[in-house]
């Protein structure tokens, strides 16, 4: 059983110094025998196995980690969360995901810094006025909140743009989605593995997938580095690496991995106190709690496995960033990284079974998972336990590369898609 | 990022180039033919290979030619550069 985290318990571990509180999870040792396996213990695949374990009365669940909890793309996106998505499909399920982010550290007993400080948009020339004005439609349609903003409402939102008609790229307006914000990520994945764990889950790090054992049309189990693990349900949610472990079954997605690249400055008083994003320029900037620039930039147009990403990206996106913000001109980066993302066709994630039975797929989250975390794991576990998706995914099957049913948030999405 | 040695210009820097994806996959003869799967097969699926990985490249702020290559995708090395229409010099 887990101590709750409260304002006595942090009183009463004051007393001896920080030095006894409880181990926020376990460390186990693989049992021979699983009814579900996740593969991948980054945020998504927590938040599957605790939903498993909450909703679905699963309780023989493990995680493998081939690093860290906290060690992949869970740390290293930019922390947005929004909902504001054109097509039907995507706006109710980032809505509910935004949904349980508005209670989440509630529910975990775990602050996961849930800060709704707003996402705007920016818009910089007549198409993109006229794409954001409708996506502010369709999005008050599917009851989600999202208001246009002239240039001069924009410059009152966010003070340091520079909205002078004379800059390459103007600001012509912007959307605005107060709801939206940001998180802080280690902490999502820290708190749905403490969560999952004081309910029986095992989450075993540092165990990598070597393959899967197939018995015709179903799988039978997993073969790791620390042995063989036998399980009739595996639920794969590996990110950059799904078409690394879809091969082990002969499956080929439609997928490409690619390095997204992001960046932090040296830290500084608070001047920006909200998400900024730009579509046309491709520049978005938010500021973190311990006061440094977030930087997001682009994915390299290759494939690549390599966390590194090209230096050009990030120079694109620094002069964006400066053109629109001259105020940063003379802060330095600290520090640069990137994360291996695997992106659809459609820029639409996969929640879905396939055509191997007990096998399911949670990928092609591309370069906007984080915002999805919560429930994307409540879905995906509902998809695992039932067999059957949850209607909020049921458009995000393998199925719709076949069938042409596709989810083109391409254009559509706000930035980086 | 990487330097690219174009079979047409020789050596350049990576961001003259673009990227065009997997390479030799052949558009179906019989496009009328083709079954829903066989489609999807062709225009979405794709190998996306950790390790050695044959891909198209396209010398955009150059000589505009495609061509080959054979590159690592683990650790972005190049092992071969190939004109169109050739057969991969290795594997």
């Amino acid at each position: 059983m887990k101590n709750k985290y409260s304002i006595f318990s942090l009183i009463k571990n004051a007393f001896s110094y920080h030095e006894n509180w409880q181990r926020a999870w376990r460390d186990p040792e693989p049992k021979k025998e699983y009814d579900a396996v996740i593969i991948g213990g980054g945020g998504h695949g927590l938040a599957t196995a605790y939903y498993l374990a909450k909703k679905h009365s699963m309780k023989n669940i493990a995680v493998l980690e081939k690093g860290w909890i906290g060690g992949g793309n869970t740390g290293r996106n930019t922390t947005i969360i929004r909902s504001n998505y054109l097509w039907d499909a995507s706006a109710g399920l980032y809505d509910h995901a935004l949904k349980i982010w508005e209670g989440l550290s509630q529910e975990l007993n775990y602050n996961v810094m849930f800060s709704q400080r707003g996402v705007m948009n920016l818009a910089h020339n007549l198409q993109d006025v006229r794409d954001l004005k409708r996506r502010t439609h369709a999005n008050r349609l599917n009851g989600i909140d999202a208001v246009w903003l002239n240039t001069n409402e924009v410059k009152k939102f966010c003070p340091i743009i520079n909205t002078s008609p004379n800059i390459r790229y103007p600001v012509l307006g912007g959307t605005l989605q107060r709801r939206a914000g940001t998180a802080r990520h280690d902490a999502v994945a820290w708190g749905y593995a403490r969560g999952a764990d004081s309910m029986g889950v095992d989450i075993i790090q540092n165990c990598e997938v070597k393959g899967i054992k197939r018995n015709g049309d179903s799988v039978e189990g997993i073969e790791t580095t620390k042995g063989f693990i036998k399980t009739k349900k595996i639920g794969v949610v590996a990110a950059g690496h799904s078409s690394v472990i879809a091969k082990m079954v002969d499956l080929k997605l439609p997928l490409e991995s690619k390095p997204l690249q992001a960046l932090v400055s040296e830290p500084v008083k608070p001047i920006i106190d909200t998400v900024v994003m730009s579509n046309a320029v491709h520049a978005y900037v938010s500021q973190s709690d311990k006061g440094e620039l977030v930087i997001g930039a682009g994915t390299d147009a290759y494939v690549s496995y390599t966390q590194r990403g090209s230096h050009d990206v990030v120079e694109g996106t620094l002069k964006a960033i400066l053109e629109l913000y001259p105020i940063f001109s003379r802060m330095k980066m600290l520090r640069q990284w990137g994360g291996i993302v695997d992106i659809c066709p459609d820029a639409s994630p996969i929640i879905s079974k396939t055509h191997i039975k007990g096998l399911y797929f949670n990928c092609g989250w591309g370069t906007g998972g984080f915002k999805a975390t919560p429930g994307s794991g409540d879905l995906f576990a509902h998809t695992i336990a039932n067999n059957e998706p949850h209607k909020l995914n049921a458009d995000f099957n393998i199925n719709r590369f076949v069938s042409g049913d596709l989810v083109d948030e391409h254009g559509a999405a706000a930035v980086a898609h | 990022m990487f330097l690219i040695n174009c079979p047409y210009c020789g050596e350049r820097d990576q961001s003259e180039f673009s990227a065009g994806g997997e390479a030799h996959i052949i558009r179906p003869k019989q496009p009328t033919e083709l079954s829903d799967d066989q489609w999807a097969e062709f225009l979405f699926m794709r190998k996306n290979i950790k390790g050695v990985q044959l891909e198209r490249w396209n010398h955009a702020h150059g000589c505009r030619k495609w061509f080959n290559m054979v590159r690592d995708t683990s650790n972005d090395k190049i092992h071969a550069v190939y004109k169109m229409g050739e057969k991969p010099p290795i594997k």
